[in-house]
C-alpha cells in the first residue's frame, strides 16, 4: 500500500482508465495544459493529447451536453466541473438528458458519462463558491451520486463511475485534495453502492459522508475518551441510492443515530437518512434521531461567520452529549 | 436526383403529411396524450436534407417536433404511432411520447422537449464520430427561437474550435410558439448569425424540395469532407398550431394564405406534373393508397398493441446488473 494523496488518486484512476480504453476521455475548464484546479488531471495532457485531454471553453452546459452526446456513441468522458457552484449551470443537460435518456429512450440509450466537482466549502471564498450541492443531484432518478472521504475511495470510485453504464456524478471536496491516505498498490474498484462502517461501536451510529466522516471520527474519539460512549461510525460514500440496508442494521445495534452534513438541512442527507430509519427500523430506536448540518444560510465571507454558519466535530459531541443527557 | 426518385419522395412527403393528420385526430380521439407538435408545411425541410444525406448511417437529433424526421431516418412508422399511442411496441417502449422519439438501430438519436437542448448532444456525438473515425456526420434539426439559447452559442464554439462533423439545421418558420421572430430576436436571418464563430452557412427557402435538397448536398458534402460544422437555415411554416392547444390567434390570416399558397407537397407534386412525369390522377391514387395504408397498418398495429407491463414501471432507470455497481468482476 502507498500513501498518496487525494488529488494524486484521483489522477491514477484517470491514468489507469484512460490507459485501459481509448473511448476514455476527460473534459473540463483548465484540466488540460494546466492540469487542473486541484491537479487532478495533472500530466494526462502531455500523455494523451488534446483530442482526449480536453480543455473546455467555460460553457459548462455546453460542455456537458456534449460529452453527454458522446457517450450516447461509447465514448466514457470524465468530466471535470471545477467547482460545484458552476454544476448548476449544466444541471439541464444533467438532469433533462443524462439522467432521463435511458428510460425515456426504453433502455437504447445510455449516457455513461462521469461528472467530477469538487463541493463543499473551503475558507472564505465566499457565498458563491461554497455551495454543498449533493441533496441537488441525490434528489434525480437516473443518476448516481458518490462522494469519496479518502484518497482510496477517490480512486476506487472514479475507477468504478468511468466502467459503470450508468451516469455517476462524483462530489469531491476543495480541502480534501491535500489528504493523505493509503491506496492499494493493485487495481482497485470501489463499489458504486452500499456503506462502510470506518468504526465499530454500539452506542450510537454517526453518520457522514465525504468530509463529515472526519468529523465523526474525531467525535467518536471524543466521547470514547471523556464520556465512555462508543460512536459506530459509517461512511455513506454512496449516497445515490442510499445503503436502507447498511443504516438498518447499524441503527438496528446502537438504537441511536445522529447523521452529520455539511449542507443546510433542509431537503438534504440527514432528512433522507431520518426518512429511511423511520422507514426501516423506528422501533428499534431508543431516542429520536439528531442531524447535525449547517445553519440555513449563504456561506458568509468573514472567518467567524464562516464558521458560525458550519458544522464540525464538537457539534457531533454536544449532539451526542444531547441524546445521552450527559 | 431523377424524377422516379423524386415521385417516390413525393409519397413519402405525402405519407408524411398524411401521418400527421392522422395524429390531429387520434388526439381529438384521446387515442394520444400529453404534448403533441405537428410539421404540416415543413415537409420539405426534413426530406430535402435526409434526401441529401444517409439516413440510418448518419445520425440524426432534434426536438419536440421529430416524427418526420424519425419516420425518415428509417423508423417504421407503425412503431411510432403506437410509441404516441403509449404502447410497448412503441419506439421507446411507451416511456417517451411523441416528443421523445428514439430508434438508436436507425440511428435516430431523439427527439427531445428543452428548447436547445439537443444543441451540445449533436456535437458530442460528432465528436464520437470523429473518435471512432467513421465517415458519418451527425444532423441536428431545431427550430428558429432555439438559437436565442446559450446551448446555441456553446455549441457553436465548440463544434467549430474542434472542427465536428456536425451540421445545424435551422428550421425556420417565423415563431416560437406565439412570439414572432423579429419580435424574439435582434438578428432576425439566423445563417448571419454563425459568422461569429466563423461556420459557413446558407440560407434556403424551405417549402421546395429541390432548392433544399441542393443547398443540403453542398451543406452535408462540406462537413463529411472534415471541413467541420456548417450552418443551413430553411425559411418554412408550419400549418396548424404550436401544439394541440394553439389556435394561431396571433398569426395574420393573409401571412397564413400566402404560405398555404406554397405548400411544399404541392410545389413537388406540380412540377412531376409539369414534367410529365406524375397525372393528377395518379396522385390522387397515391393518396388514397397512403391513407388505407395509414388506417390499415399504422392505426390498427398502434390500436392492437399492448400497454406496458405496470409491473416495469421501475425499469430502464438505471443499468441493469451493471458489475461495478459492486466494485467490478475480477
Ligand atoms: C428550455 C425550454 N424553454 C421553454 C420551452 C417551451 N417551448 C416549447 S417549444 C417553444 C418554442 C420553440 O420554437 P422554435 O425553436 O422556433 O421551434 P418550433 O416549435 O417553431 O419548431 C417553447 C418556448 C421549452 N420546451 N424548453
Ligand atoms: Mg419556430
Amino acid at each position: 500500500m502507498a500513501e498518496m494523496m487525494y488529488w494524486e488518486a484521483i489522477v491514477r484512476a484517470h491514468d489507469e482508465e484512460m490507459a485501459n480504453d481509448p473511448m476514455v476521455i476527460c473534459m473540463g475548464e483548465d484540466i488540460g495544459v494546466v492540469g487542473g484546479t486541484y491537479k487532478a488531471t495533472s500530466g494526462l495532457y502531455d500523455k494523451y493529447g488534446e483530442t482526449r485531454v480536453i480543455d473546455t471553453p467555460i460553457s459548462e452546459n455546453g460542455y456537458t451536453g456534449l460529452g453527454i452526446g458522446a457517450s450516447f456513441l461509447g465514448v466514457r468522458p470524465i468530466i471535470e466541473i471545477m467547482s460545484v457552484n458552476f454544476a448548476w449551470l449544466a444541471m439541464d443537460q444533467i438532469f433533462n438528458t443524462a439522467a432521463k435518456v435511458r428510460y425515456m429512450s426504453g433502455g437504447q440509450l445510455q449516457a455513461p458519462v462521469v461528472i467530477r466537482s469538487p463541493g463543499g466549502t473551503a475558507h472564505q471564498l465566499g457565498s458563491q463558491h461554497s455551495a454543498r450541492m449533493e441533496k441537488v443531484f441525490m434528489g434525480v432518478a437516473g443518476l448516481r451520486v458518490v462522494t469519496p472521504s479518502s484518497p482510496r475511495q477517490a480512486y476506487g470510485l472514479l475507477k468504478s463511475a468511468v466502467r459503470c453504464n450508468d451516469p455517476v456524478f462524483i462530489n469531491e471536496h476543495e480541502l480534501m485534495y491535500n489528504m493523505k491516505g493509503e491506496v492499494p498498490d493493485d487495481e482497485y474498484f470501489h463499489p458504486l453502492e452500499g456503506s462502510e462502517v470506518v468504526r465499530e461501536g454500539r452506542d450510537v451510529t454517526l453518520f457522514g459522508y465525504n468530509i463529515s466522516v472526519h468529523w465523526c471520527l474525531q467525535a467518536a474519539a471524543e466521547l470514547s475518551k471523556h464520556h465512555g460512549i462508543e460512536a459506530e461510525v459509517i461512511d455513506l460514500y454512496a449516497l445515490s441510492p442510499l445503503d436502507r440496508e447498511g443504516i438498518r442494521n447499524s441503527v438496528s445495534k446502537t438504537h441511536r443515530a445522529v447523521i452529520v452534513e455539511e449542507a443546510e438541512p433542509a431537503v438534504g442527507v440527514g432528512a433522507e437518512v431520518m426518512a429511511i430509519i423511520n422507514e426501516e427500523c423506528f422501533f428499534e430506536l431508543d431516542a429520536a434521531p439528531v442531524r447535525v448540518s449547517a445553519l440555513h444560510v449563504p456561506i458568509p465571507y468573514n472567518h467567524a461567520l464562516e464558521k458560525a454558519a458550519l458544522p464540525n466535530a464538537n457539534d457531533v459531541v454536544t449532539a451526542v452529549r444531547g441524546i445521552f443527557g450527559v | 436526383m431523377n424524377n422516379a426518385d423524386k415521385k417516390r419522395v413525393l409519397r413519402e412527403m405525402l405519407f408524411a403529411r398524411r401521418f400527421e393528420e392522422r395524429c390531429y385526430e387520434a388526439y381529438v380521439e384521446r387515442n394520444i396524450g400529453g404534448f403533441l407538435h405537428l410539421y404540416p408545411g415543413e415537409e420539405a425541410c426534413a426530406f430535402g436534407v435526409l434526401e441529401a444525406a444517409q439516413p440510418g448511417h448518419d445520425y440524426v437529433i432534434t426536438s419536440y417536433r421529430d416524427h418526420v424526421h424519425a419516420i425518415k431516418s428509417g423508423s417504421d412508422p407503425r412503431h411510432i404511432m403506437a410509441e404516441l399511442f403509449a404502447k410497448e411496441t412503441g419506439v421507446s417502449k411507451g416511456r417517451g411520447g411523441s416528443m421523445h422519439l428514439f430508434d438508436l438501430a436507425h440511428r435516430f438519436m431523439g427527439g427531445y422537449a428543452l428548447v436547445g437542448g439537443p444543441f451540445p448532444l449533436a456535437a458530442g456525438i460528432a465528436k464520437g464520430i470523429q473518435m471512432q473515425g467513421g465517415d458519418e456526420i451527425c444532423i441536428c434539426f431545431l427550430g428558429d427561437a432555439a438559437n436565442n439559447q446559450g446551448t446555441f452559442h456553446e455549441s457553436l464554439n465548440m463544434a467549430a474550435l474542434w472542427n465536428l462533423p456536425v451540421l445545424y439545421v435551422c428550421e425556420n418558420n417565423l415563431y416560437g410558439i406565439g412570439t414572432r421572430i423579429d419580435r424574439s430576436t435582434a438578428v432576425v436571418d439566423q445563417y448571419q448569425r454563425v459568422a461569429a464563430y466563423n461556420i459557413p452557412s446558407a440560407q434556403e427557402d424551405g417549402q421546395d424540395f429541390d432548392l433544399v435538397h441542393e443547398a443540403a448536398t453542398k451543406a452535408v458534402a462540406h462537413v463529411r469532407s472534415g471541413k467541420g460544422p456548417y450552418f443551413l437555415e430553411l425559411m418554412t411554416y408550419r400549418y396548424r398550431g404550436h401544439s394541440m392547444s394553439d389556435s394561431n390567434a396571433y398569426r395574420a390570416k393573409t401571412e397564413e394564405r400566402m404560405w398555404s399558397g406554397r405548400d411544399p407537397v404541392i410545389i413537388l407534386r406540380d412540377r412531376l406534373i409539369e414534367a410529365g412525369d406524375l397525372t393528377l390522377d395518379e396522385y390522387k391514387d397515391m393518396d388514397t393508397a397512403i391513407l388505407d395504408e395509414i388506417e390499415d397498418e399504422v392505426i390498427r398495429y398502434a390500436t392492437e398493441s399492448p400497454e406496458p407491463n405496470i409491473a416495469d414501471v421501475e425499469k430502464y432507470v438505471l443499468a441493469e446488473n451493471d458489475p461495478w455497481v459492486s466494485g467490478g468482476v475480477h
